[in-house]
């Protein structure tokens, strides 16, 4: 099975224009390797078929999606991050009465969960308000569940505790059988919504908005128009945190930020 | 071995457990201006964010660096997939990075960067497989080999962990299976020609 890459080409347009989804200025190689495993995972050899087929069947083409915009990651991924997260940006937005936080492409919720935990641990997160949104419905619905398995948690344990916490991991869920289900307190502020960043506005304020490792599935115009939406999303000296191989280097705005942590992708909005 | 020069114009190297030594021992000659940019991925610790890429460069006369994402692959560079993302390689002769699955247990994914280069560079494409104790790496040969390109694997008789070079071996891809000295002077060849 192999298809070049004008043919990728024509099916991205194709989808965009009878779906609304934008996959053309996605880094090719990614959903190349994507499209490829959706194709094989159900035995279908050329990519033109496959096309026919998701164009013609909406059902089809919702696993489609739901295979070709997935992310993973995991809670406190990057500890280092969270940590400066913590030391350097939640004890300045303590200062603010009330917190908006936008978690952009929160994939199925780890980074939610892990932000809203940093959020009590600073004793804010009864006066913040955390919105999450990814384009996929499916990792939404994980997300928004809360619900992971329980062997992912001694990774979780060690990586919370690197991030600088100061409970104990454990408190905040409670397992049954093989999964974990995490505490409705860290929940009652998480607003959930579907929103496609290579399509849709602005859509409120933030002092934070955190998106990570998101952008490297972008292409360099996509990039630009996406941290444009996030500069606009931002309040005056609002905070941007990006994933570690990220930058604001294919930004018109990056002259409209400063870094606060290099090392760690921490802006703020000047 | 003239024209080898022409011939090929992208190296990709796959390592892993006891990766770090065969590394150092075929690189450390390259010369600064190599005419064939050289991408590498070794298996590492997610911990560890610019270790390698400084431990090579201590022994190394070529520039090692950690491949940025959307970075043109330019000659006279070895470039290292950075720890917890996979690396790969655009149409236009970029890298693109990518947190998806791990594949094979690993990110970065041996399999990952040469499947994607293969398609790039094609029959352009040398494709070098070392030490390790994963399969990482045997898919990836195969890819390179369907598209023309040249794959090397070290001789498993004399590699720290003889398992991942075997394994490619075993798809039949392989082209040459070549010690560590035997590879190195054909990658001076390379930079003589």
């Amino acid at each position: 099975m192999s298809f070049d890459n004008k043919e990728l080409k024509d099916l991205l347009e194709s989808i965009r224009f009878v779906y609304g989804y934008d996959f053309t200025d996605y880094a090719e190689a990614s959903v190349r390797r994507r499209i490829e495993h959706f194709m094989n995972a159900r035995k279908i050899a050329a990519l033109e078929k496959m096309g026919k087929m998701i164009l013609q069947d909406e059902k089809l083409f919702e696993e489609f999606i739901q295979e070709v915009s997935v992310t993973v990651t995991e809670m406190f991924r990057d500890p280092s991050f969270y940590k400066s997260l913590r030391e350097n940006i939640l004890k300045r937005l303590a200062t603010y009465p009330f917190i908006k936080v936008w978690i952009a492409g929160c994939a199925t919720g780890e980074e939610i969960y892990s932000v809203a935990i940093l959020l009590q641990e600073e004793g804010l997160l009864n006066r913040s308000v955390i919105y999450a949104t990814d384009i996929n419905q499916k990792s939404l619905q994980i997300a928004k569940d809360g619900v992971y398995p329980v062997e992912n948690m001694k990774t979780y344990t060690a990586n919370y505790q690197k991030a600088g916490g100061t409970g104990s991991f454990s408190e905040y869920y409670k397992a049954k059988y093989n999964s974990v289900m995490f505490d409705k307190s860290l929940k009652q502020n998480i607003v959930f919504a579907a929103h496609n960043l290579a399509v849709d506005k602005s859509f409120n304020e933030f002092q934070l908005v955190i998106c990570r490792n998101v952008l490297i599935y972008f292409n360099q115009q996509l990039q630009n128009k996406v941290i444009s939406l996030f500069y606009e999303s931002l309040c005056p000296f609002g905070f941007l945190g990006l994933g570690s191989k990220e930058s604001l280097l294919f930004s018109d705005k990056r002259k409209n930020f400063e870094e606060v942590d290099r090392k760690e992708k921490l802006f703020i909005k000047k | 071995m003239s024209g080898i020069n022409e011939k090929y114009k992208a190296i990709v190297i796959g390592a892993s457990a006891g990766g770090l030594f065969a590394l150092s021992f075929v690189l450390e000659e390259l010369p600064a201006d190599f005419p064939v940019p050289v991408m590498i991925v070794q298996h590492r610790s997610k911990d560890q964010r610019d270790l390698l890429e400084e431990v090579l460069q201590s022994k190394c006369r070529i520039r090692i660096k950690q491949a940025d994402e959307k970075e043109k692959i330019e000659s006279g560079l070895v470039y290292i997939a950075p720890p917890d993302y996979h690396l790969l390689v655009e149409a236009d002769r970029t890298f693109s990075l990518s947190a998806d699955e791990p594949v094979r247990f690993s990110r970065p994914s041996i399999d990952v960067l040469f499947e994607t280069a293969a398609t790039v560079f094609k029959d352009s494409l040398i494709g070098i497989i070392f030490t390790g104790a994963s399969n990482d790496g045997a898919a990836g040969m195969a890819a390179i080999k369907k598209y023309g390109g040249l794959t090397i694997a070290q001789d498993p008789a004399e590699a720290q962990f003889p398992y991942m070079p075997a394994a490619s071996i075993e798809t039949k891809e392989v082209k040459h299976i070549w010690t560590l000295a035997e590879i190195k002077s054909f990658l001076l060849k390379i930079s003589a020609a």
